[in-house]
């Protein structure tokens, strides 16, 4: 019998007390769900917050092997608790990669579809859900169901970006996309400003992946300074000599640790100002080079555990999106906030989404900032302020990272939300399927919880 | 890289033995899997590792508590393995295992006799050949007895002094034994004991350090390494006070 654990979501906030239990094929799914009344799935943890926390988890990480793939097609099914790094580290020598990508390969690809994650080539590909062909679902009641854009198309919408609340992923199957190299050419561009950086996004569509560090620090004239970012899978001719050899297989880089918790404070405006400062500085105005792809896309995971600098207590990420007629007066106010509070982060991104209808999917057609900060009463007083601008200029969260919004942001911000809810209910008749967040957030209530109603 | 070479891992269907055929195959090893019911346990691993690493996997039926079978078993492997990784082994209950022989025989046999009546049988035809590596996965269990699971330990023990003889033994021979002791690693066996996050590996890092220790001829292995020094501290406890203990 599992023993309670203390624990968390990547951003080391907030901290739960449960149970995880581990299964290996879906009669021993199928057990648990039938012993356990309330319960979530569990894939990589490496959602921030709460949305993979609950008194009971139902662990994913032995559930992960690769069952079919279509080397014609690229069609491929896995088992949903398939770390992302494992499934590349496979494949991509083999000249295939994931249509669509988030920040860190220590995701599950369950997790990918439960956030509809969307990567750096969201304004031209759209996010992770619509590479998906079909689902399979281990239900409320034990039983399993496929879903797919044509077969049960309510539960197949309702699932992709559903965060785990409709049931538990059991296999995924999407189209894989084929690559002549690991290489990714880069073009690194520095913009003085949030119009120089906004313009630049727009000349960009079509370029395949871009994405932008922004300083969130810089005021005044420099306010959003930003470093911008555009890539092209490299063909294999356009390679230079030593790397045309390894096309599909770059050398592995040493990974670097960050070996205990750093004490809280080290963090501060004065050293993130100094890093920004440096950081800017280094970038070249314009240039191209050739990256392999786990630099390109997971810059962040060559440093394990680079969730500790932020200190025990932990930190939070603040993800929104605005709308793109409103993006440019909102992202003014919101780093205007920022940047007068100097509670700044390390790791600031930018980055221009392209259009997208979804139930409870993040992504929608416009600026999408994603900051983290440490877990404290005056960064959450802050982020209150951040959703206030956010809520006027009709923007919304990204649940994946959130773990302090209110209710009452949620509901004024995801127009879905009811019909998501309806679908949800039809099939969880009983509300069996419970995060910390969704119990939070009343997610599956029409109305708020009684505390947040109150507040 | 590993190409065309076989590796044979008896007891292949445990959450560790997934590891280490995912990790040889991921360097060009063709695998063999034998288990007990191997066709209805093994199939999914087996095609997992297939698309994964485009290698050859065949799944062999064998129980290795039912040592009758062992000679059959061996001579039908086609070819006759580069490398051997014997990982099975079962872990009941100590106190379960107190009460009733049966669960204490099993380890015996399992973990223990049919481990000897493989490796007796594979080892002169990798002699005769002149090349071979038998890799024995015994336990940091094995290093001293301990109220909480001596009956498992002491089949891990007899195992280390075993591997300890036939690496003796094949030396000259040029077939090569590793002797791998893991200490707390996060799988089926362990599931639901709160574990030290320290002292805890995961199965892929066993995984990976018995490869090395395959390309490197390495004799004995910890993993983690860290388990080197606690078993060396364990070790040297006078016995007067040992006794005494609760660890």
């Amino acid at each position: 019998m599992p023993t309670e654990q203390q624990i968390s979501g990547w951003g080391r906030f907030p901290k739960a007390q449960g149970q995880q239990h581990f299964y290996r094929s879906e009669s021993e799914l199928a057990a648990l769900v039938a012993e356990h009344p309330h319960c979530i799935a569990r894939g990589g943890g490496r959602a921030y917050g709460d949305s993979a926390l609950a008194g009971v988890m139902l662990n994913s990480k032995h559930f992960n092997h690769v069952r079919a793939f279509d080397r014609d097609s690229g069609l491929i099914t896995v088992e949903a608790g398939l770390i992302l790094a494992d499934l590349l580290a496979a494949f991509v020598p083999q000249g295939w990669i994931v249509p669509v990508t988030p920040g860190t390969q220590f995701v599950s690809i369950g997790g990918m579809v439960a956030s509809d994650v969307h990567g750096k080539n969201h304004h031209v590909d759209g996010s992770f859900g619509q590479h998906i062909q079909s689902l399979r679902i281990m239900m409320a009641d034990g039983s399993i169901q496929q879903c797919s854009a044509t077969d049960n198309a309510d539960l197949f919408h309702a699932t992709i970006g559903g965060m785990g609340l409709t049931g538990i992923i059991l296999t995924v199957s999407f189209r894989m996309l084929p690559i002549q190299s690991a290489w990714i050419r880069q073009e690194t561009r520095r913009c003085d400003s949030l119009d120089a950086v906004m313009d630049e996004f727009e000349q960009s569509q079509h370029w395949k992946y871009t994405v932008a560090w922004i300083d969130c620090l810089s005021q005044g004239e420099n306010l959003g300074r930003s470093v911008l970012f555009r890539g092209e899978h490299a063909s294999r001719a356009e390679l230079p000599m030593p790397l045309a050899e390894r096309a599909l297989a770059p050398k592995a880089k040493r990974k670097l640790n960050v070996p205990f918790n750093f004490p809280r404070g080290l963090l501060n405006r004065w050293t993130v100002s100094a890093f920004n400062e440096v950081y800017f500085r280094r970038a070249p105005e314009k240039r191209t080079d050739f990256v392999d792809y786990q630099s390109f896309f997971y810059p962040l995971d060559a440093i394990h555990n680079w969730n500790r600098i932020y200190g025990k207590k932990g930190f939070v990420q603040y993800q929104c999106v605005i709308p793109k007629a409103e993006s440019r007066e909102a992202l003014q106010k919101l780093l205007g906030l920022i940047a007068s509070a100097g509670e700044g982060s390390f790791l600031a991104v930018l980055k221009l989404f392209g259009p997208q209808d979804g139930l409870l999917s993040f992504p929608t057609e416009g600026y999408t900032l994603a900051l983290d900060f440490p877990a404290k009463p005056s960064v959450f007083a802050l982020l209150d302020r951040l959703d206030q601008v956010m809520l006027e200029h009709h923007g919304r969260i990204y649940l994946t990272k959130d773990a302090r919004m209110s209710a009452h942001t949620l509901r004024q911000s995801y127009s879905e939300l009811s019909h998501w809810q309806d679908i949800a209910n039809l099939y969880d008749p009983k509300q069996r399927w419970q995060s910390e967040q969704s119990s939070r957030l009343g997610l599956r209530q029409s109305e708020p919880p009684k505390e947040a109603q109150n507040s | 890289m590993s190409q065309n070479q076989t590796a044979l891992i008896i007891g292949a269907h445990s959450d560790m033995a997934r590891a280490i055929a995912n990790q040889l195959a991921s360097e060009g090893y063709n695998l063999q899997l034998a288990a007990r019911n191997a066709q209805a346990r093994l199939a999914r691993s087996a095609t997992d590792l297939i698309l994964r690493h485009q290698g050859e996997v065949n799944c062999l039926e064998l129980d290795v508590a039912a040592t009758d079978s062992h000679a059959d078993f061996i001579e039908q492997l086609t070819p006759l393995p580069d490398v051997v990784v014997c990982v099975a082994g079962v872990m009941p209950d100590q106190q379960s295992a107190e009460q009733d022989y049966a669960l204490a025989k099993l380890m015996i046999d399992t973990n223990y006799a049919g481990v000897v009546s493989l490796f007796e049988g594979l080892a002169p035809r990798m002699a005769s050949r002149g090349t071979g590596c038998l890799v024995g996965i015994s336990s940091v269990a094995g290093d001293r007895g301990r109220q909480k699971n001596y009956i498992y330990g002491s089949t891990k023990a007899a195992l280390t002094t075993y591997l300890s003889g036939l690496r003796n033994r094949l030396a000259s021979k040029g077939v090569h034994v590793i002797t791998v002791k893991p200490g707390f690693v996060n799988t089926a066996m362990t599931e639901g004991m709160d574990l030290p996050e320290k002292l805890t590996a995961e199965a892929s890092e066993v995984a990976l350090d018995i490869s090395k220790a395959i390309q490197k001829q390495r004799n004995i292995i910890y993993s983690k390494p860290i388990w080197r020094l606690v078993m060396l501290v364990i070790k040297h406890i006078p016995e007067f006070i040992f006794k005494k203990l609760d660890i």
